[in-house]
């Protein structure tokens, strides 16, 4: 009981570098310094001043409004196909676990099939047949989410459906979809949030690799993968180029995954004492 | 010169004082039992001499091993003294043990770890150990592994690991109290007789006072980290000069009523020929695996208001039938019938309907309510049967009239499960159970995970409604005393099978089936353990004056 509750330095840095992100991506929205696909011939290539704290890029677009703006890209894939994930492989690790038999062998044997594919297949699959794009990326991590829900609820709901309250559920008539939503999801809640949040994580991860082959968000959006590509060619004399988006990446995956685990460690009070 | 010597031993954890002043000695070849209900700090006394206080502990005071003071040895030179000078036997014969090695390396690390010799040397001195405990090579040989053997040949091998050293001391802590009671018996004489073979002092602590009057030389009682009584057995339990210990004693054997005449009216639950059958392994590709029957072809009726027993040991397959009779096992055959109308073959309608009459209390108090839940919510849940469950104010008052009937307030139906006691935990399980008005209620193991005088409160609780409500119970249970207490009528299960039933007063006093007379005699009695303490000890000072006659 002593150590739920208990906040860990993970979760306060976690917490705080995920709401910074967030607040960074929604500010964008409306304010960057400047236009992040406006190009300034005579600013081409600039290194990093006060006029352009992050330099600008061989088009002459000012990289720290490109990285302002690439965090509502990055955070808007990451936190649809996260959902996505969340979406529809909760509910059928629930009903895997609720019905057991063939439905259970169905849904799992189709979410081993998934999670043979990783996500970069599907999404060149997906773009082979609709084109690169933002939404294909969407589509394409949210279905490599959908198998880890699926069993992180399948897993927890199983443990759950031996407990002796879901007898007492049972002999009070309920069926169990209804035993599900009612006992089973509330209790699994906590672990399924802490998977998100480290999904969070994996799919900032994914999103900037789909779009450093360029198959994420497409041109003149800006996209934190495509930028580290762009700026491939011009590491030895731009290395701005690549430092800024790169440590974009960084600290939002940290951030996400540090939230996660302390989440992890508050929720579950076994994890915490390891 | 006492063996043990514990003088004033406190403990504080996080500011709260879980042992005050604990003093007590222990002789060579001497049997204490600790005795006490959970929370009296007789596990932590045990943890405390060997020096595996919980985390944060703050100890004062002396224990003493031979005058040598424990408490100031540091982990190594502490880590030396157990298993070498004390050797500690544990409740639980399934996690005591490592999976993955086998029996013989397990006794033997033991051996080659405070004695140093080599591994010739440790498996000679296994096999010695190892067939001391009844568990000799030619049929257990030492490469055996746990998941090979049954509890009480784990529990063997356990109690090998703690004497293989022939330690001064040996600390068994509820060392039966997760075995059947036949096998419980045995690992209890197989304690003692080690003990009593090395001239070792042997600290037994035990929930159980009957097991405690059994076997002890001297009881000491703890009550909330204070040792309240202490004595020689026979002595203390002629004066039971304390009343907490008076208070344990009336529990052990809870009295409930006469059994009542057996009612002519028809049964309110009958069961026909249930049988559940198991497919066992696959032995063939094109044979089916041989099924094993769990429950096999049984058939009983509850009459209304009766109270029937259903004893069994472990895997005898009285949970299973329990469960074919609640319906919550889809794969079993048979019959059963509510108040006359087929319930297991029923439509859906019809089965909620029935269902109505028949509920359930569970064993374990802690995993029986949604942690999520408020208590006047569990309690109403089994509404749910009634095609127009009562709302609003209805169902809240229904909810704190059951609460009251079951002795607990109205205003615990706003608190959360965890905010009770085992024993209101399962005094809100029956309030959930009854809140239906079933004609028959089933109670597996409802008592087993209590303490002692708690579940004298809850038998009497239970027994109280029966009257009142004129509910019948189907008493699932290993624990012989309560059966005994609280039903008319009882079955004894044996491998799926009942092999014999009768009043309840009839089977205990002459037990027909050989099994039923074993299962009676192995489970601890507290008169008969007196009254068998009086003839031994009567023997032996007659042999005594023999001697010193001539």
């Amino acid at each position: 009981m002593s150590s739920q509750g208990r906040t860990s330095s993970a979760l306060i840095i976690g917490a705080a570098l995920s709401a910074l992100v967030v607040a960074i991506a929604l500010t964008s929205l409306v304010w960057t310094p400047y236009d992040p696909r406006d190009m300034a011939a005579a600013a081409r290539l600039a290194a990093p001043s006060l006029a352009h704290p992050f330099g600008a890029d061989a088009y002459g677009r000012d990289v720290l409004s490109m990285v302002l703006a690439g965090s509502r890209t990055a955070l808007a894939v990451a936190v649809t196909a996260s959902a996505i994930g969340l979406g529809i492989g909760a509910p059928l690790g629930l009903l895997a676990a609720a019905r057991g038999g063939w439905v259970d062998e169905a849904v799992m044997r189709l979410n081993d099939l998934v999670f043979a594919f990783p996500a970069l297949l599907i999404a060149v699959l997906l773009a082979a047949a609709f084109g690169p794009g933002a939404v294909n990326a969407v589509i394409a991590i949210g279905i490599f989410n959908v198998p880890v829900f699926a069993r992180v609820a399948r897993g927890a709901a199983l443990s759950l459906w031996a407990q002796d309250y879901v007898l007492a559920a049972r002999l009070a008539g309920k069926a169990s979809l209804r035993i599900s939503a009612e006992h089973i999801a509330p209790n699994l809640l906590s672990g399924l949030i802490v998977q998100a949040a480290i999904q969070l994580s994996l799919a900032v991860v994914a999103d900037a690799g789909l779009s450093y082959v360029g198959l994420g968000v497409q041109p003149p959006e800006p996209s934190w993968g495509r930028m580290l590509a762009e700026a491939q060619t011009l590491f030895a004399t731009a290395p701005w180029l690549a430092l800024f988006p790169g440590a974009a990446i960084v600290l939002t995956v940290l951030g996400f995954s540090l939230l996660g685990d302390g989440l992890r460690a508050r929720l579950d009070p076994r994890a915490a004492e390891r | 010169m006492a063996l043990l010597e514990i003088e004033n031993l406190s403990l504080t954890l996080a500011g709260r004082p879980l042992l005050k002043r604990v003093s007590l000695t222990v002789r060579r070849g001497e049997v204490l039992g600790l005795v006490g209900e959970s929370g009296s700090g007789k596990s932590l006394t045990a943890l405390s001499i060997l020096g595996l206080p919980p985390a944060g502990a703050v100890l004062s005071g002396a224990v003493r091993l031979q005058g040598a003071d424990l408490l100031s040895l540091d982990d190594t030179a502490m880590g030396a003294v157990r298993g070498r000078d004390i050797g500690m036997v544990f409740q639980e014969p399934m996690t005591a043990l490592n999976p993955v090695r086998c029996i013989g390396d397990q006794v033997a690390e033991t051996v080659r770890l405070h004695r140093g010799v080599s591994r010739a040397e440790a498996n000679a001195v296994t096999a010695r150990t190892l067939a001391r405990v009844g568990m000799p090579a030619e049929h257990f040989p030492l490469s055996r592994y746990p998941h090979e053997l049954s509890g009480g040949q784990r529990q063997r091998v356990a109690i090998a690991i703690a004497v293989a050293l022939a330690p001064k001391l040996i600390l068994a802590d509820e060392p039966t109290t997760a075995l059947d009671v036949t096998t419980q018996a045995q690992i209890l004489d197989l304690l003692i007789q080690l003990s009593r073979e090395d001239g070792a002092g042997l600290v037994l602590v035990s929930h159980d006072l009957a097991l405690i009057a059994q076997a002890a030389d001297r009881v000491v009682v703890m009550q909330a980290g204070e040792i309240v009584d202490q004595g020689e057995t026979a002595a203390f339990f002629n004066t039971l000069a304390h009343p907490y210990s008076r208070a344990l004693a009336a529990a052990v054997e809870p009295r409930m009523r006469a059994a009542r005449a057996p009612s002519s009216e028809p049964p309110v639950l009958e069961a026909h020929d249930v049988i559940r059958a198991y497919s066992g392994r696959r032995t063939s590709l094109f044979k089916p695996g041989v099924s094993q029957r769990a429950v096999d072809k049984v058939s009983l009726t509850l009459a209304p208001g009766e109270n029937l027993g259903l004893v069994g040991e472990s895997g005898s397959g009285k949970t299973t039938l329990a469960r074919a009779i609640l319906g919550l096992d889809a794969a079993s055959e048979g019959d059963i019938r509510l108040g006359g109308e087929a319930f297991s073959r029923a439509n859906p309608a019809d089965r909620r309907r029935l269902r109505r009459r028949i509920q359930a209390v569970f064993q374990d108090p802690f995993s029986s309510f949604d942690p999520r839940w408020r208590v006047a919510d569990i309690v109403a849940e089994p509404f749910a049967l009634f095609d127009a469950p009562p709302q609003g104010r209805e169902r809240r008052r229904r909810v704190e009239a059951m609460l009251e009937q079951v002795g607990l307030s109205s205003a615990d139906a706003d608190r959360f499960p965890h905010q009770f006691s085992g024993g209101q935990r399962q005094r809100i399980a029956i309030a959930r159970a009854l809140i239906t008005e079933p004609s028959v209620v089933v109670l597996d193991e409802a008592t087993s995970a209590l303490d002692v005088t708690v579940r004298a409160q809850v038998l009497a609780l239970l027994d109280d409604l029966s009257q009142r409500l004129g509910v019948s119970y189907l008493f699932v249970s290993h624990d012989l005393a309560v059966v005994r207490a609280i039903t008319d009528r009882v079955m004894v299960m044996r491998a799926g099978r009942i092999v014999e039933t009768g009043p309840t007063a009839e089977v205990f006093a002459a037990p027909r089936h050989p099994y039923t007379a074993q299962l009676i005699a192995a489970s601890p009695n507290l008169a008969r353990a007196l009254a068998e303490r009086k003839t031994r000890y009567a023997a032996a000072s007659a042999a005594n004056s023999n001697e010193a006659a001539p």
